[in-house]
This record gives C-alpha cells, sequence and structure tokens, in this order.
C-alpha cells in the first residue's frame, strides 16, 4: 500500500471505527441482542439509517450478525455492516437475482447431483437465505439456547466455520451451500460500486487501493511499477 | 401461421460472424435478413462510460449474458448419466444480443498454428496413428494454413488487431511470435503496452530461453480506421474488458468495425426479438426453404429464404441442426452420425503470483488482451511431444486482464476465506499480485458429444442442448506439462509466494469454475460427409443452401482464443458463396 497518497483515507477509516463500534454493538436494533449485549454502543450509521424490505427482524439480526463476522471491523479497513453489506443483501433479494430471475429454474431438480455439476436447488437467493436463517436459528436455540444473532463474537465464529465445513446438518438447507451463498453476496457487496447499498464511502476500495470506476490508464500504463496516486470514485461520482 | 416476403438469405443469430457475412455479401445486391432473438445494442448508449464501470451488473450478474432463465444447457459427464441443467454462470458465458459474445470477449485475437489445421493428418505423420488415444477423433479442417491467410489477414485489418508479427513471408521477426505461421503483412497496429505484471513474466521468461511476445489483441493501442472506414480509439487500459462493453470504441466488435456501415445498406435488414425455432426443408430433405421464428409479440412466422447462414454461438448452431433434422445426429455408441460430433473444450491452469509491497504491479490498469505477454513454445506441435505422451498444448500468459475485486482479488495460499486474516490479506495482496496462465487445447473423443436433451425446454418448450463432457487423461497430462512451465516461469519472477489452480487426475469438469467461453465443435467442418457436418467452406454437406459459421466447425479444440480462426474461415465461407454459389448453387465441394 503506498503511504503516501493513501494517508488521509487511513485516517479517515480511523475516525471512522473511532465513531463505529465494536461488531457486536451493531446487533443493536435487535431487541434480542439489546438484552444480551449490555456493553453495546450505537449502533453504526449504516445499520440504522436502513430498514429492510424483504428480510424480517430476526433475520435481519441473522444478516448483520454474520456479515459483522465474515468482514469484520477493524483499523485494515470498514466490516461489512459498516460498509453497508446487510442493506445490499436485503436490496439484492428484492432484485430480479434475489427472485431467481438469473437462473434456469425449471425442475426437475437434482439437489444431489455432484457439487461440480453446478446449483441444483429449488431455492431462489430469497428463498435460500429465509429457509437457512430459520434453520440456523433453529439449531443455535437447540445447541446454544440462543439465536445466532445474540450469540457472542467468539461463537458466531465457531458456528459460521460450521457450516462452512458442512459440520451442521441441517433437514431442509445444505449448510455448505448456503454459507458460499451467504459469503459470496456478502464479499459482492462489500467490492460493489457503493449504488448498490454497500461499500459505504467506497471503504472498501480504499482498504485495497482500487479505483473503482476511474476506469482510464492511458498514462500510466507507460509508468510501469509506479504507485498510482489517486483514489477511488464510483459510478455516481462519489470521490474518495 | 405469418408469412413473410422471401429474401435471398436469411442469417440466424447476429454476432461476430454474421456481421462478416452480412457486409462480405450485401454488395452482391441481394436482399439480406439477420433475424437475432436479442436486442438492438450499441456502444451509445448501451455501453458508455460510467455505468459500464459496474462490476456487479457485467463482471457478476451477467448484463450482457443470454438469460438462463429463458434457456440453458444440460451437462452431463458419461453417456449413461442423467444430464442436469446449467442453471448459473460459471464455466462458460453465453452472448446475448446484437453482437454476441463478439461484444463480451477480450479481444485475444489468435491465428491457428498451420498444424492445427490438418491436426489429424500432421500428428499421425509425425508421431504416429498409435501416439492418439483410440477413443481420440481428432481431424482435418479440410483447410490449409497457406489457403487461409489471406483471410486470417482480413479479419485482423477488419478489427484493428495489434500485435507484432513474428514471421513475416517466412522470416522470423525479433519481438514477435516464432512460432507462428507466415503471414505477408505486419499487424495493423503496433502491441498494446505491457502491464507491469505482463513486463516482469515477460523478464523471466526471456531469462530462461523462452521467446515472450505481447498478445496479439484487437483491443486497439492507437485510433484506427478500418477497410470499411470504420474508427476504433485507442484503448485507455479501463479494465473492464471481459464482461464488459467497450466505452472507448478500442475492443473489436460487429458495433465497432461493420455495423455501422452495414445497417445502411439498403438490401440489409435485422429484425430483432426474432427467436428462430426451425430451418425449413423442402419434401426432398435437400434444399432448406426458409426458417421458422417466433417475433417479440410471440407470433410465429415463417421465413422463405434461398441461404440459410447459421451464424448463432457455437452450441446454439448445434440445437438448431438437431432441432431441424439436417445431417445425421452424432451417436456415441457406434461413433457414425456428424450432427452433435467432437464438442470439445479448453483446459485452463493459473498460478497466482504474489509479490511484497514494494512491488506495484496495480492489477486495475489492464486491458483484456493488449499489455499482456505471450510464450508459445509449448502450443500446437511446437514442441515434441514424444516423451510427454500426450496431444496438443497451450500458450503460456503473464499479466491480468483488470483488478475488478469481486471476481478478481487473490489472497495467497493458505488464507481463510473470510474474518480478520482474510481481510488484511486482501488488503496486503491486491495491488501487488499478478498472475500466469495457461490456455490449453482440449482434443475430441468419441464420447464427448452435443444432442438434445430429453428433459429440459427453453421457454418455448423446445429441448435444451445437452452437452456430454468431462476430462479425458490426455488433457490432465497435458496441462500438468503446462503448468509445470508456468510455475517455473513464476519462480523466475522472484514472488513472495505463489498459488496454483490446476485440474488433477480423477477431477470432473467443474461447471462451476469459469474457464473459457471457447466451447467448440458439433457441426463440423472437414473432408468427407461420413465424418462432418461441412464442407471447408462451411456448407451441409446434406443440405447445400445451409452453411454454418462459427466454432461448431472446429472438429476439435485449439490452444488459442478461437475468435481469430472464426473470423478468418467465415471470410473464406463468404468468399465461397459470393464468387461461386451465388453463380452455380450446388455443392462446392463434390463429396
Amino acid at each position: 500500500m503506498p503511504s503516501k497518497p493513501t494517508s488521509p483515507s487511513r485516517r479517515d477509516f480511523l475516525r471512522q471505527s473511532m465513531v463505529a463500534v465494536p461488531a457486536v454493538t451493531l446487533l443493536g436494533t435487535s431487541a434480542i441482542a439489546q438484552t444480551q449485549s449490555g456493553t453495546a454502543a450505537a449502533p453504526s450509521a449504516a445499520a440504522e439509517n436502513y430498514s429492510p424490505h424483504y428480510f424480517t427482524a430476526p433475520e435481519w439480526d441473522f444478516i448483520k450478525a454474520a456479515v459483522d463476522r465474515l468482514i469484520p471491523p477493524n483499523e485494515d479497513g470498514p466490516g461489512a455492516v459498516e460498509a453497508g453489506v446487510p442493506e445490499f443483501l436485503d436490496r439484492q433479494m428484492e432484485a430480479v437475482y434475489g427472485h431467481g430471475g438469473l437462473w434456469y429454474m425449471q425442475g426437475p431438480f437434482a439437489p444431489d447431483s455432484p457439487a461440480t455439476l453446478g446449483y441444483q436447488l429449488r431455492f431462489t437467493p430469497r428463498e435460500f437465505y429465509r429457509k437457512g436463517i430459520a434453520a440456523i436459528d433453529d439449531w443455535c436455540r437447540k445447541q446454544h439456547n440462543s439465536t445466532f444473532a445474540a450469540l457472542p463474537a467468539d461463537q458466531r465464529d465457531a458456528v459460521l466455520h460450521q457450516l462452512e465445513s458442512g459440520d451442521i446438518k441441517l433437514d431442509d438447507v445444505p449448510t455448505k451451500l448456503f454459507f458460499a451463498q451467504l459469503l459470496t453476496n456478502t464479499k459482492e457487496g462489500y467490492f460493489a460500486d457503493p449504488m448498490y447499498g454497500g461499500n459505504k464511502h467506497m471503504g472498501a476500495w480504499k482498504m485495497i487501493g482500487f479505483p473503482g470506476a476511474r476506469a482510464d490508464y492511458a498514462d500510466w500504463i507507460e509508468q510501469p511499477g509506479k504507485t498510482y496516486p489517486f483514489g477511488p470514485v464510483s459510478i455516481k461520482g462519489e470521490e474518495a | 401461421m405469418i408469412r413473410q416476403k422471401p429474401v435471398d438469405v436469411v442469417m440466424i443469430g447476429f454476432g461476430w460472424t454474421a456481421a462478416i457475412m452480412g457486409i462480405e455479401l450485401a454488395d452482391t445486391g441481394l436482399n439480406i435478413l439477420a433475424l437475432e432473438r436479442g436486442a438492438w445494442r450499441d456502444t451509445s448508449p448501451d455501453f458508455t462510460y460510467p455505468h459500464n464501470a459496474d462490476e456487479l451488473a457485467y463482471g457478476i450478474r451477467g448484463e450482457l449474458f443470454q438469460p438462463l432463465a429463458r434457456e440453458t444447457v444440460t451437462i452431463r459427464y458419461g453417456v449413461n448419466d442423467t444430464a442436469v441443467p446449467y442453471r448459473q454462470y460459471g464455466s462458460f458465458l453465453l452472448g446475448n444480443n446484437v453482437g454476441g459474445a463478439g461484444i463480451h470477449w477480450n479481444g485475444q485475437h489468435y491465428r491457428p498454428s498451420p498444424e492445427d489445421l490438418v491436426f489429424q493428418s500432421h500428428m499421425a505423420q509425425r508421431y504416429g496413428q498409435k501416439f492418439m488415444p483410440a477413443d481420440m477423433q481428432i481431424q482435418d479442417y479440410g483447410v490449409t494454413y497457406d489457403e487461409l491467410e489471406p483471410f486470417l489477414e482480413q479479419f485482423e485489418y477488419l478489427c484493428g488487431t495489434s500485435g507484432r508479427a513474428g514471421n513475416l513471408n517466412g522470416e522470423i521477426k525479433e519481438g514477435g511470435n516464432p512460432f507462428e505461421g507466415p503471414r505477408r503483412k505486419e499487424y495493423p497496429n503496433p502491441p498494446v503496452h505491457d502491464n507491469y505484471g505482463a513486463s516482469l513474466f515477460a523478464n523471466a521468461a526471456r531469462s530462461m530461453g523462452y521467446k515472450p511476445f505481447p498478445q496479439p489483441s484487437s483491443n486497439a493501442s492507437r485510433p484506427y480506421t478500418n477497410p470499411h472506414g470504420v474508427r476504433l480509439g485507442p484503448c485507455n487500459l479501463c479494465g473492464y474488458c471481459e464482461r464488459f462493453g467497450c466505452f472507448m470504441y478500442s475492443k473489436a466488435s460487429p458495433q465497432t468495425t461493420i455495423l455501422p456501415v452495414l445497417m445502411r445498406k439498403p438490401n440489409f435488414e435485422l429484425r430483432t426479438h426474432s427467436h428462430v425455432t426451425k430451418i425449413l426443408l423442402d419434401s426432398t430433405g435437400k434444399r432448406a426453404t426458409g426458417v421458422t421464428y417466433i417475433d417479440a409479440q410471440g407470433r410465429q412466422v415463417e421465413q422463405p429464404a434461398d441461404v440459410v447462414i447459421v451464424s448463432a454461438f457455437q452450441m446454439h448452431n448445434a440445437r438448431l441442426m438437431l432441432l431441424s433434422g439436417i445431417g445425421t445426429p452424432y451417436d456415441p455408441v457406434t461413433g457414425k452420425g456428424v450432427i452433435g460430433k467432437n464438442y470439445a473444450y479448453q483446459m485452463m491452469s493459473n498460478v497466482n503470483v504474489f509479490f511484497d509491497k514494494d512491488v506495484a504491479i496495480n492489477p486495475f490498469m489492464a486491458a483484456g488482451s493488449g499489455g499482456n505477454v505471450i510464450i508459445d513454445e509449448f502450443n500446437s506441435d511446437h514442441f515434441d511431444h514424444g516423451p510427454h505422451g500426450f496431444v496438443g498444448g497451450g500458450y503460456i500468459l503473464g499479466g491480468q486482464t483488470g483488478g475488478r475485486p469481486i471476481q478478481q482479488l487473490l489472497v495467497p495460499p493458505g488464507t481463510p476465506a473470510w474474518g480478520e486474516k482474510w481481510k488484511r490479506a486482501a488488503k496486503d495482496s491486491y495491488l501487488h499480485t499478478t498472475g500466469v496462465q495457461t490456455h490449453g487445447s482440449v482434443m475430441s473423443y468419441r464420447d464427448r458429444y452435443l444432442d438434445l436433451d430429453p428433459t429440459y425446454k427453453d421457454a418455448f418448450g423446445q429441448p435444451l442442448l445437452r452437452i456430454t463432457f468431462d476430462w479425458h487423461d490426455n488433457e490432465l497430462k497435458m496441462t500438468r506439462f503446462l503448468t509445470d512451465r508456468a510455475q517455473e516461469i513464476a519462480n523466475a519472477m522472484k514472488p513472495k509466494q505463489t498459488s496454483q489452480t490446476i485440474r488433477k487426475p480423477g477431477d470432473h469438469y467443474d461447471i462451476r469454475q469459469y474457464q473459457t467461453t471457447h466451447t467448440t465443435g458439433g457441426v463440423i467442418q472437414g473432408v468427407s460427409p461420413e465424418t462432418s457436418a461441412l464442407n471447408r467452406f462451411q456448407q451441409s454437406w446434406d443440405v447445400h443452401n445451409v452453411f454454418v459459421t462459427g466454432a461448431s466447425a472446429f472438429p476439435q479444440n485449439l490452444g488459442y482464443n478461437p475468435t481469430g480462426l472464426i473470423g478468418g474461415l467465415t471470410y473464406m465461407s463468404a468468399k465461397a458463396i459470393r464468387d461461386t454459389y451465388l453463380k452455380h448453387p450446388g455443392p462446392l465441394v463434390q463429396a
């Protein structure tokens, strides 16, 4: 990472992360989370200002609590919640994509096909999230006497690892696939143009050094190995 | 059924090959009609900046791709398996709308090696027929490199291809590809400037005795006016190329090379939202009378025509021939029949190359093809295959096509997929990572083919195309050999770390992983109606007024990107139609 040109943005991050909060606090909008995370500070602005259209309140808690661990906030850059990934996910659920409109969804379905033959479930993304979240919350209630969202961070990490590896078996939902769907969509939201609701203020782009929609390097290709000095711009013209 | 006024020539699908056919036949004065099932698309307003710089919409959700919800293909590994639908994009990306895959390609613009076109004869002569596995059924194209050379050149000059000749009229030129067949003229444009990752690769490759050269690229390196008077702009290395349209008018596409002229010809007509369901035959079954299509409102339309050019994507061409009953469907048990025969793909591998923070790769400064560097020592039959025991090969590429973070961000091996460690690795690696890629051939085999799926249907109720495909040992050996060479070069780049993606023995073809959209075969050209669907002019052996363009004609897949060869074969076919067929309609080659 080049030191000089990006140092202002680094300072921005530090400022933001002082205002923003450790992960657990972002559960603040959920009644359960509020009672169980007594040390919570105020929820981040990104989470606060957006009301989900698709996700129910318990689902919304799950989403925030999960993506908060997939991409946690720290000094490297914004966490997924601060970056608006939950908003991104909710908006995607309402989009053609969320309705499965980009996928071939005619039967018959053969969900037990080899994984290498690709997605073969009946679920559209929004159905997959609905089923998956409910099933995982059920499992957490049985195992931990708590919803996923109300678990402390280290226990949420443990559950996510078990989903990722497929160690948790759920009746209706293939856990590895669900986890992969969640992680894929989370990274999409983190790195997509901010107009989709995630990557607020292009924080994820600033973190890695991607100039976003600048898309013009004719002068720079002839300066091989030189650090690129400009921060990102978004499609709508936001600069950072 | 609505019956439209007859036309002289009807073309099915309006991408690269139909645009070439259209412009090459337009001066005959014939009435030419292109039926395109998608919509009209043009640089403005469809690919303009800044909305084009949208990774989610184009790179991930696939704005430019055929909507799979309406039509996909099915896939199975073996002839006795039940196929399942390709429900989401992964392995390959089907084009859509006017321009087709010619919009979202990278512009990697290659010629075949001379031996690629006579591959069966060449390999049998050099190594003996027994060198090939018994179930491998590679064939010759029925066209030699020398015959095709003027047409390959014509396509490069249309596109404003940027590159450096390695063989000018038999003289080997420093800095070009010394393994290429002789070309009569230099590329129309000089190479695009190397990206930094590519220049590190080039230095390493050169130090090992290889002959690196700039990848031939239809990303124009400077303003260029093609022979039709259509102007392309200089590529600005925007990093949004494959999967995207080009807002700079730099990437050659039908829109940036032909359509501004063709669309104004009074004898040419384009009808969009016209989905062809069948090629119609007369009572003898030896002559096509036109096509039927479904128009935008859903009406059935009959379109009579004297000549039918099947110019859709490779898979759609094969499907349409099967749906229309032209030619004998291939039977993998007997090995007889030709339609659907010799489906092939390509075999890729990657070595990701991670540097320390003092090496600013800046991966976002990249074009789809221009600026990357190639070595071609291990492609085609550029090396003695005898000791290695496999057929085919591929090129090795250094550099990158962009740094779009959802799809192209790489983290070092051993990094978890999420959490703080992933985040730290993403932050530390992004600017300092490039890649070495191998781009390998896949041969054709008796049990790898296309037919109609017995179960799954498209939105109009027609059967989907079914692909029967999996890796054979030959390709797994090939990719191991090629990847080992790629790894050696990557190591010589002195990186901090590398990681490898390679298909290993026992691995199935994984349709979730993008490799290439270079699917081939199904309506192959060749020297005999017993073994091929088309003659050397891409004319159906069975129905002489049907021509089928595109990579469906490839008898096996080569180690290069297909578009250059597709263009050359199309120009050759267009010339034969114009100069010979129209005067004497009938078979251009006697069976």
